[in-house]
């Protein structure tokens, strides 16, 4: 636990939080640079060139798509937003601006850990440009080079749409993709209000690729922001 | 002085009297005997000396008519800018009434009271426009002089020869509270008046010159001084009577004259308004709707209703009696009044009416038993218009006029017929039925003709010498006379009778529309059914247009019913209508105030405050209204007011329930969320303390177990916070929903994915229809909906027991179900476990929001929620959600293998 895993820059104006961060993180290895404001955080993001970015929505000096916004402007790194739940859309709004994943607080520490360590291979992945051409999640295979979509190692057929669905998803396995995000890049900008597109060509996937598409345990809706596909299980 | 105690009610509404009193402005009159006696000056030169001690005065409108002294003294003074009028191609210099109000000084200066505003100014009269000024806290300092009191106008008249035009009731000197006589003795009076420095607009050269005389000047004098006399007298009496002095007349006295559409009874109006005046006595003035006259000329009837209206400018009580016997009637009246004295009229008629019709006098003066009766002249400066010949405006049909012919022709035939039988008395008898018969459905002109005719006829076929119109015998001349005189008398009282039936038929119709008013706002309920049954029926009675108008909290005026019996109102018109709102006074077409409207507003007043303002607009028929009539509108109104009053009172009720219940809400939300908070707080306390503590030794287990509950109880005080939160946004702002297709897989997928950990224990089986529609719904509320329920089932059914999740679609509507093996709902629990913290049996926590949260939800999409036992057990939630028409569909597109 002492090996380094990165560095994380934790934008939070509540001292308890920041607390309770401090111990799981730091706990699990990763090196923590506290912010309590915007700006602070800011600076901080700007000359420490973190691993990570933790970013709290409800900060008393500026607002977090702001914070997002500015970050974007010059850097990539990975954006984990954590929120209150009455706040979905500053949520999806921080996400569409750059932000990579959320966190609804209260949260588990389990849950957290996750998210990052997958913001964090996601951010490396970019960097070293090498996508892995194979997804594998329990009985789904998913070979990218082959377009070539495997479960229980039977082929399932899937419609051209359904499957360049699959693989933006795949593209951010683990993360939250938002509906804006996954309207754009399947069906064009155009069509970034249709959300029922999504609706129905989820529906497909699930009935296609999940043994009971009432119970998903590939395809994690959230409710008013997007789709996850789980990186694992 | 012998002091004593006084009537707490009299007392009681002293109080009030003077606590308006303090509320209002104070009005000074500086009060003169004839033009130029230096009333402008006086009030000027008091202005002054209050501007030196510091007081806020400003000249509303003060006429110099150009004299140096006079405008020297206005100098220093503010001036208000006149207000121009244009009035048949002049231009007016009117008081501008609304900039001193807006100005709002602590005296204002307002020259000559009695002039009459310039047509379109809001008050006809300028002393209006001070009680304005007054009822708005602002002190007024006025001139007036002795010839414009309404009633000593007459006396004026008889002494001066000169009528004055320009009057104002005494209820303004009344109203003074300061009274300050201007005098100067006639001989100098006259003299500034040679020197040029008296100017008198209003009177003619010759006029002038008659009224300026020193006999005239002497005898104004002694009016002025009286008149003073006697409001000193009275502001002395009110204050003996404040200091409890005991009064010093025994009884009081009441006054009552007898009053007609006749000009003469101007004079009698004024008469018992000085005697009245003299005795500090109330008075009533009275008028008999008497039934013996066809129908009254539209003159007469304007005629009475301006002596009404000057009677209750004087400070009458107005009353309309009506009767077959005026004597009578007067009389009766007047003993349940208690009336002490009778002021009447003196007969102007020839004496043989009186031989015929009795004397009205005579029956007033024998019948009056204590009451005295005073008989006034009834000389009138006006020349004394004769009645206007009434049945020459009476208009009667053809059918009239032949029923006339009709009746005599065929009583002549009938007698032709039978004239072997019957004797010529016989005949005779048979012309009166005609007469009767013609008299008891035509009106007069047919009924005399009637009577003509049958004599002729009866001369004609029946008195010998037959087939001309000679007599041959004496005695069938006094046949005749006794005839007419029979036919007449009879038709006379045929007529009368009917008369009378119409007169009571119209007061009925009245009477009975008004019931029906009372009896309909008794049953209806809510302030829009009210308001328009009271329009309904007021717009019957008086055919007119009506709008009822209701103050918003600010006070300001809006219409918020309309139907087909109402009118709209312009700006012009809902600025008469609020002027009447906010001075509870009546205004606009047949007032005294903006009578340019073209309707009468009245304010709808109850006991405690004015609940509105009503609005008549007469149709295009009928021109403006009686006195009368505006009197009947009052009832009128007054019953709509009552009946307003009580849906607003009911309405505040309503939300002073409404309150109440919140309050409660409230407090079992606080006692209810503090009581649930604490234990799962006290949980995690607990095992915080003891894993904090170093001196217990806790085996690792033991404190995982600790560490667990920290967990689950937090996770448990999350979840109760969020319901409470939800409650509290769904109460202060209502839901608003999001809608959007939706799949309810997805949703689903989403809760069972969100309480699989809980789930653990209740094996769940959710088995959806394949081809579920699209459905619109707000994601976010639905999932809570079903969280709620999930929550719910894991809570009061034993572990180990199934849960069952499905949907179908019925023609309209999405309807999902949650089941579960648990014990059930208790019986006759099925609604009540949707209120407000209501809860099961069961522990588990929880506040009793989480089914009160899913059915708000549910109603706001358009569905239904309720609960039932299942048959072998256990209950079963459903809920309906709308289809909401064909989803959008999306392009159809080929399979991916085909596609390559």
């Amino acid at each position: 636990m002492t090996d380094d895993k990165g560095l994380i820059v934790l934008i939070e104006d509540e001292p308890q939080m920041r607390r309770f961060l401090r111990i799981t993180l730091q706990g699990h290895g990763y090196r923590l640079v506290e912010a309590a404001t915007g700006h602070e955080g800011l600076t901080e993001v700007a000359t420490r060139n973190p691993d990570i970015v933790l970013l709290d929505l409800g900060l008393p000096d500026i607002d977090g798509i702001e914070v997002t916004k500015s970050i974007r402007e010059w850097s990539s790194v990975p954006i984990i937003v954590l929120s209150a739940r009455e706040q979905e859309e500053d949520k999806v709004k921080t996400l569409d601006a750059g932000a990579d994943d959320y966190l609804t607080k209260p949260f588990g520490a389990g849950e957290l850990l996750a998210r990052i360590r997958v913001a964090i291979r996601h951010s490396e992945m970019r960097r070293g440009g090498s996508e892995e051409s194979v997804f594998e999640l329990d009985n789904l295979r998913v070979d990218l080079s082959q377009r070539q979509v495997l479960l229980n190692g039977e082929e399932v057929h899937l419609t051209p749409i359904e499957y360049k669905l699959l693989s933006v998803l795949i593209k951010y396995a683990g993360r939250v993709v938002t509906h804006n995000q996954l309207l754009k890049e399947v069906w064009g900008a155009a069509y970034k209000d249709q959300t029922h597109y999504l609706r129905i060509y989820m529906g497909q996937l699930r009935h296609k690729l999940e043994a009971n598409p009432a119970m998903p345990r590939f395809f994690i809706n959230e409710p008013g922001i997007g789709y996850r596909l789980k990186q694992n299980i | 002085m012998e002091e004593q105690r006084r009537d707490p009610d009299e007392l009681l509404a002293q109080l009030k009297i003077d606590e308006e009193r303090e509320r209002q402005g104070k009005l000074n009159i500086f009060f003169g005997a004839a033009p130029g006696v230096g009333k402008t000056y006086a009030m000027l030169s008091a202005a002054r000396q209050k501007l030196s001690e510091g007081a806020d005065v400003v000249a509303g409108i003060v006429e110099t008519h150009g004299r140096l002294e006079t405008e020297a003294l206005l100098e220093g003074i503010e001036l208000i800018p006149r207000r121009p009028v244009e009035y048949r191609g002049a231009v007016l210099q009117e008081f501008d009434l609304d900039a001193a109000l807006a100005r709002k000084p602590a005296i204002i200066l307002v020259d000559e009271l009695a002039h009459t505003n310039a047509p379109g100014s809001r008050h006809k009269k300028r002393w209006q426009d001070v009680f304005e000024l007054l009822e708005a806290g602002i002190n007024v300092y006025g001139t007036l002089n002795v010839q414009h009191l309404e009633s000593l106008n007459d006396v004026v008249a008889q002494i001066t020869g000169v009528v004055v035009r320009e009057t104002l009731p005494d209820l303004v000197l009344d109203r003074a509270d300061e009274i300050e006589l201007v005098d100067l003795p006639p001989e100098e009076l006259l003299q500034r008046l040679k020197e040029g420095k008296v100017y008198v607009a209003e009177l003619a050269e010759r006029a002038r010159k008659h009224f300026f005389r020193k006999g005239n000047l002497l005898a104004l004098r002694e009016l002025t001084l009286r008149r003073t006399a006697e409001c000193v007298d009275e502001q002395m009496q009110s204050y003996r009577q404040s200091k409890g002095v005991r009064e010093v007349w025994p009884a009081a006295e009441r006054i009552m004259v007898c009053i007609s559409a006749n000009p003469r009874s101007v004079r009698l109006i004024r008469a018992a308004k000085r005697m009245s005046s003299g005795l500090r006595a109330d008075w009533i003035a009275v008028n008999i709707e008497a039934p013996t006259v066809v129908k009254p000329s539209e003159s007469d009837l304007n005629k009475l209703s301006e002596h009404l209206g000057l009677a209750e400018s004087l400070g009458a009580e107005t009353v309309t009696l009506s009767g077959h016997k005026a004597s009578e009637e007067i009389l009766n009246y007047a003993r349940t009044r208690n009336v002490t004295k009778l002021i009447v009229g003196k007969p102007t008629h020839p004496r043989w009416k009186d031989k015929i019709y009795g004397s009205f006098l005579d029956e007033i003066v024998r019948g009056s038993g204590d009451i005295d009766v005073y008989v006034i002249t009834g000389e009138s400066e006006e020349p004394v218009l004769r009645p206007a010949p009434r049945p020459a405006l009476r208009r009667w049909r053809k059918r009239d006029w032949f029923l006339s012919f009709g009746s005599v022709a065929s009583c002549t035939v009938i007698a032709g017929i039978l004239s072997s039988q019957v004797s010529p008395v016989d005949v005779a008898m048979g012309y009166i039925l005609a007469i009767v018969v013609t008299a008891s459905f035509a009106g007069r002109g047919p009924s005399f003709l009637a009577t003509l005719l049958s004599i002729a006829a009866f001369d004609f076929f029946f008195v010998p010498p037959y087939y001309t119109f000679a007599v041959s015998d004496a005695k069938y001349l006094f046949t005749f006379v006794v005839m007419f005189v029979v036919a007449f008398v009879i038709s006379n009282l045929t007529l009368r009778v009917r008369e009378q039936a119409n007169a009571a038929r119209q007061r009925e119709r009245r009477t009975a529309a008004l019931y029906n008013l009372s009896r309909e706002l008794a049953h209806e309920r809510g302030l829009e059914r009210l308001s328009s049954a009271a329009i309904k029926h007021i717009s019957d009675v008086f055919s007119s247009k009506v709008v009822i108008l209701l103050p918003d909290e600010k006070g300001s005026l809006s219409v918020p019913f309309t139907g087909p019996d109402t009118f709209a109102l312009d700006q012009r018109e809902l600025s008469v209508a609020q002027w009447t709102f906010d001075h509870r006074q009546q205004a606009g077409m047949g007032t005294d105030t903006l009578p340019g409207a073209k309707a009468l507003y009245l304010p709808l007043i109850t006991s405690t405050r004015t609940v509105g303002v009503i609005g008549i607009l007469p149709d295009s028929s009928v021109s403006t209204f009686t006195r009368e009539q505006i009197h009947a509108i009052e009832s009128f109104a007054t019953q709509a007011a009552m009946a307003i009053e009580r849906a607003l009172l009911a309405a505040e009720a309503e939300q002073m329930l409404l309150k109440a219940e919140t309050e409660t809400l409230r407090n079992t939300m606080l006692s209810s969320v503090s009581h649930d908070l604490r234990t799962p707080l006290a949980a995690i306390t607990g095992a915080a303390t003891t894993l904090l503590r170093k001196d217990v030794m806790i085996d690792e287990a033991a404190g995982l177990e600790l560490v667990q509950t920290i967990q689950e109880e937090a996770e448990h005080l999350n979840q109760i916070i969020r319901n409470v939160l939800d409650m509290t946004r769904l109460e202060a702002r209502g839901l608003t929903l999001k809608k959007e297709w939706q799949s309810l897989e997805e949703i689903v997928g989403v809760v069972l994915n969100r309480l699989s950990d809980k789930l653990k224990d209740h094996p769940l089986s959710a088995v959806l229809p394949q081809d579920l529609p699209l459905v619109p719904f707000d994601p976010l509320l639905i999932e809570q909906v079903l969280m709620n329920l999930v929550d719910n089932a894991l809570k009061y059914t034993p572990v180990g027991t199934p849960l069952s999740l499905s949907a179908s679609v019925d023609e309209n509507n999405l309807v999902v179900e949650f089941a579960d093996r648990g014990p059930g709902i208790p019986q006759g629990n099925d609604e009540r476990i949707f209120e407000k913290f209501v809860r099961g049996v069961a522990t588990g926590g929880g506040i009793g929001l989480g089914l009160t949260i899913c059915r708000a939800i549910v109603s706001a999409h358009g569905g239904h929620i309720w609960a039932e036992n299942r048959t072998g057990g256990g209950a079963a939630f459903r809920f309906t959600l709308p289809l909401g028409g064909n989803p959008p569909q999306t392009e159809q597109e080929q399979d991916m293998d085909e596609d390559a």
